[in-house]
């Protein structure tokens, strides 16, 4: 009998070899393509991001493939679910080597893009982020990112109110357990005071009492805030706006890219989002060539509007295609090689994506500015 | 008038972690045992009121009886494959160690059913708020007024039932002495069986006041309620009904008012410091020490 376990054994080991061997040979004798890696929550809290990051980057890279790709050398995709969890992300980025992926692009959201930084930077891999607002994402030199940082959101909102003088009194409710909702406050605050407008209130919540904001809310009424401003995701969101209309408090609601995905929340009477305000760096309804050609192109694939992810998602792929041809790249050099061409390449080049006029300097933000939209009827229209 | 408002919806929050308390407290107090999936039950419970009430659409009523049953159902299920066998085993924490894992095992069934996705709960309780004050400066929503009565019935409820009746006389006959109980004639399965269809039933029920007052569901929903309502059968003197009610009330209190007036930051710290305070005063709760109000 243990001969027969030991000798099954024998077998499966063989067997795993051989069929390891088999797959790594069928991608050397194939077709010559750029692998792209990429994670981002599939499921989880945040499946919202990371599906249309997803179907963002697969419209560009369809796109691109179907007009002869990078110098002829087409881009094959690999999205790894991380669920918005560190640990998952870093798991499903060492996957992804194992695949041999040579860009990496990601992550959707910023914890989880932070863990995985440190690892792309001992890789020496290219790493650009979609929407990983943290400053973190892109502290190491090999790292940019398509979307704002957090710093930055936080200060242009605050601009943003303060120039259109949306409201004198401010209150602001956020989440100290998240860098990113901490961070963007921060920065809020810090800009808030050269402004025209008082924060009155600045109320916290941690992810272990998400689910009551009945408290925070009665204390902005009692403050007279007439504009709450929301550095937090779509979930905590559609509850605090639920509350907000059972105690019968309607200020004006401002939130930022987190905000984005709200119309989406199952169950969610969307009329309670009417009027609410956020700061994105996209708006489907704009009338410019390449916006209107995605969501198009997104409508058709997808059947919905898409939202701020996927333009960011999209963006990133057309990022790494212009830095590729810039810096002169081929497809069979490693992921290492890459990313030393690419960290020199992308500050030179300058896309008119979706989400903006977009260049990147050495410290891996990217430069463009934002527009603001309002909720109307359930969908997003631009807010002049 | 902002101080009313707050201390009411310190009750409010209080009466949820009450009735969760309660079911604790019951289990505890006639199994010695900790049930830590009961907060998981309170989030099956609420999934089941989404699915007939919102989902199929059927009146709300009928959508809290299902949950109720379903509950009752579960938890009948996990006292017979879980615990029963464990029960008499050598060391009590295998028993402890077991409802963890049914905990996370719950979690993690509803993760793959439901997915991770937040649902907007839509609220079943149907009632208009109460308004005081020229320009609302205070305002009761029915859900609170609702939440606060059902705590109460149900404490009444509960005292009244282990007090008063045949099947209470046996609960805590079993709660003093399982063996001394069984040599009276007294069946100890059956009636812990019955604490669990009971601490079930009332884990229904706070499902459904907790996802009403607070609208969102995810498979977590139930765990961090738990471990509250846990505290406050600790913070009231486990075991004790009255003492689970005074712990759910006076800890919604605090965290309400800990956020309200010192900072919304500390809630849970300063939550969790009372407790200590008081158990360091008090080890056996509040209303611990007198053994006649144990179930």
């Amino acid at each position: 009998m243990k001969k027969l376990v030991s000798l099954l054994m024998a077998l499966t080991m063989v067997a795993v070899m051989v069929a390891g061997c088999g797959s790594s040979a069928g991608t050397a004798s194939g077709e010559a393509t750029y692998k792209i890696g990429a994670t981002g929550p599939i499921s989880g809290d945040a499946a919202l991001y990371g599906i249309a990051v997803k179907n963002g980057m697969e419209i560009a890279i369809n796109e691109i493939n179907e007009a002869g790709g990078v110098n002829g050398a087409k881009f094959e995709l690999n999205f790894q679910d991380d669920e918005c969890d560190a640990e998952k992300a870093v798991n499903g980025y060492n996957t992804l080597k194992d695949w041999g992926m040579q860009v990496f692009i990601g992550t959707v959201t910023s914890g989880a893009c932070i863990a995985v930084a440190a690892n792309t930077y001992e890789d020496n891999m290219f790493q650009i982020t979609p929407s990983g607002s943290d400053p973190k994402c892109i502290e190491n030199p090999n790292a940019f990112q398509v979307c704002f940082a957090d710093p930055s959101q936080g200060k242009k909102s605050a601009e943003y109110i303060g120039n259109k003088d949306l409201a004198k009194k401010v209150a602001v409710i956020y989440d100290s357990s998240s860098s990113y909702s901490s961070g963007i406050y921060a920065s809020f605050a810090a800009e808030a005071a050269n402004q025209g407008f008082d924060i009155v209130a600045a109320e916290a919540f941690t992810s272990d009492s998400k689910s009551d904001f009945s408290v925070q809310l009665q204390k902005a009424s009692d403050e007279g805030a007439e504009l709450v401003f929301l550095p937090i995701y779509y979930s905590e969101a559609s509850l605090i706006l639920t509350q907000a209309n059972q105690m019968g408090y309607d200020p004006i609601f401002f939130g930022v890219d987190g905000m984005d995905g709200i119309l989406g929340v199952t169950n969610f009477d969307t009329s309670l989002a009417e009027d609410v305000m956020l700061l994105t760096p996209f708006a489907a309804d704009s009338t410019d060539e390449a916006t209107v050609h995605f969501v198009n192109a997104y409508k058709e694939k997808y059947g919905e509007v898409p939202m701020q992810f996927a333009a960011d998602g999209y963006d990133a792929v057309y990022a790494v295609k212009e830095a590729l041809e810039k810096g002169g790249c081929e497809p069979t050099m490693s992921a290492s090689e890459l990313c030393d061409k690419l960290v020199a390449a992308i500050t030179q080049v300058k896309i008119t994506g979706v989400t903006g006029e977009l260049s990147w300097d050495a410290s891996g933000e990217s430069n463009r500015d934002p527009k603001a939209v309002i909720i109307k009827n359930g969908a997003y229209v631009l807010f002049e | 008038m902002s101080f009313l408002s707050y201390l009411i919806k310190g009750i409010s929050l209080g009466s949820v972690y009450a009735i969760i308390a309660l079911g604790y407290t019951m289990v505890y107090g006639i199994a010695k045992m900790l049930n830590f999936a009961h907060g998981d039950v309170i989030m099956v419970g609420a999934y089941s009121v989404f699915i007939m009430s919102t989902s199929l659409g059927l009146s709300p009523i009928f959508g809290v009886l299902t949950s109720i049953v379903v509950c009752t159902a579960l938890g009948l299920t996990i006292e017979r494959v879980a615990y029963k066998p464990l029960r008499g085993a050598a060391s009590p924490l295998a028993v402890l160690i077991t409802a963890i894992g049914v905990s996370y095992l719950l979690q993690n069934i509803a993760l793959l059913v439901f997915g991770a996705n937040t649902i907007s709960f839509t609220s079943v309780i149907n009632i208009s708020p109460i308004t005081f004050g020229s320009n609302g400066e205070l305002t009761i929503s029915g859900e609170t007024i609702v939440t606060i009565i059902a705590g109460i019935i149900v404490m009444v409820g509960l005292t009244l039932f282990v007090n008063k009746t045949k099947m209470g006389h046996a609960m805590r006959a079993v709660s003093e002495d399982k063996g001394a109980a069984s040599l009276m004639g007294i069946n100890v399965n059956a009636t812990i069986a019955l604490t669990f269809a009971i601490g079930s039933a009332l884990a229904a029920i706070a499902g459904v006041l907790l996802c009403s007052a607070y609208p969102t569901l995810n498979p977590y929903t139930g765990a961090m309620p738990g471990i509250k309502a846990f505290v406050a059968a600790v913070f009231g003197g486990i075991g004790s009904i009255p003492g689970a009610m005074i712990g759910g009330v006076l800890l919604g209190i605090i965290e309400v008012f800990g956020k309200a007036y010192i900072s919304s930051q500390m809630a849970d710290a300063i939550v969790f410091a009372v407790l200590i305070i008081v158990l360091l005063v008090k080890p056996t709760g509040i209303l611990g020490k007198n053994i006649q109000e144990k179930v």
